[in-house]
């Protein structure tokens, strides 16, 4: 009906309320002893200045099963601890979705009033259909889902309760 | 705001067609205003934010500002939580169920 206020928006939100400090948010997504035990198997090593690089690497079961060694590499553009860091996120496993390019991904933790944190993953996927369909989830190529729901899920799950679920 | 509360959210605000409706239309696209949203359900533009406002509070729905407008964002998150948090119960339940019968059988054997 509207169709003159529609405009394609390829931006994906996702948003999770943990009972954890911003701080222990900011080392769960950024050091790689933390980062390995939650969501998909592998570590993610971060530079944490602007320019600064993006890696993360596939654990040696992937590998086995046919992942190449860095399977996400990126780029800092903004660390601001503990409350946003701004990157960027290119998939690499194969070279269809790799060649979509570099998307950009927003983290932002921010306490509320409950004494919860939140945080939101805000990925910005402009021209990069099969990046968007991976970290949605899309049940049609990945079975029961998963992307960024799966990884927040369980990243709540590990700080909370000390226990991943998938990772 | 406990587990328990963040799970009665979520199934009160899934237990509504419309509310379902509107997910399922941002399932399709996402990040649609309001007025988009409105365009699609048989109702008021009140009637269309009373149900925006209960998938909000629930986690479902994400709003964000981009420029002058509000666009609204299907949040997977909460739905995930609920579907771990499950599994994991019923996967844990039927191991011990098993654990228990061979712990009878062995028993009587």
């Amino acid at each position: 009906m509207t169709t003159e206020t529609e405009t394609k928006v390829t931006t994906q939100v996702f948003r999770v309320y943990i009972k954890a400090t911003p701080e222990a948010i900011w080392d769960a997504i950024t050091k790689p002893d933390w980062n390995e035990r939650y969501g998909y198997p592998g570590r993610g090593d971060y530079d944490l200045r602007p320019g600064g690089s993006y890696r993360a690497t596939a654990s040696p079961e992937m590998q086995e099963m046919g992942m190449p060694q860095v399977v996400v590499e990126g780029e800092v553009v903004e660390a601001d601890p503990p409350r946003r860091l701004v990157q960027t996120w290119r998939f690499l496993w194969d070279e269809q979705i790799a060649a979509e390019g570099p998307t950009r991904v927003t983290w932002d933790i921010a306490e509320d009033d409950l004494g919860l944190t939140r945080l939101t993953v805000t990925h910005e996927l402009e021209d990069a259909p099969m990046t968007a369909a991976q970290v949605a989830g899309d049940p049609r190529i990945m079975e029961g889902g998963g992307g960024w729901a799966l990884i927040l899920s369980d990243l709540k799950t590990l700080l909370e309760t000390g226990k991943s679920f998938h990772g | 705001m406990d587990d328990v509360t963040d799970d009665d959210r979520v199934f009160k605000a899934l237990a509504d067609p419309t509310r379902r409706f509107l997910l399922d239309r941002l399932f399709e696209r996402d990040g649609r205003t309001l007025t988009e949203l409105e365009s699609d359900l048989e109702m008021t533009r009140f009637g269309a934010m009373k149900h925006l406002r209960v998938l909000e509070d629930a986690g479902l729905v994400v709003t964000r500002r981009s420029g002058r407008e509000k666009l609204h964002f299907l949040n997977a998150v909460p739905i995930r939580l609920i579907h771990d948090r499950w599994i994991d119960k019923y996967t844990e339940r039927r191991v011990s169920a098993l654990a228990d019968l061979k712990t009878e059988l062995e028993e009587t054997a």
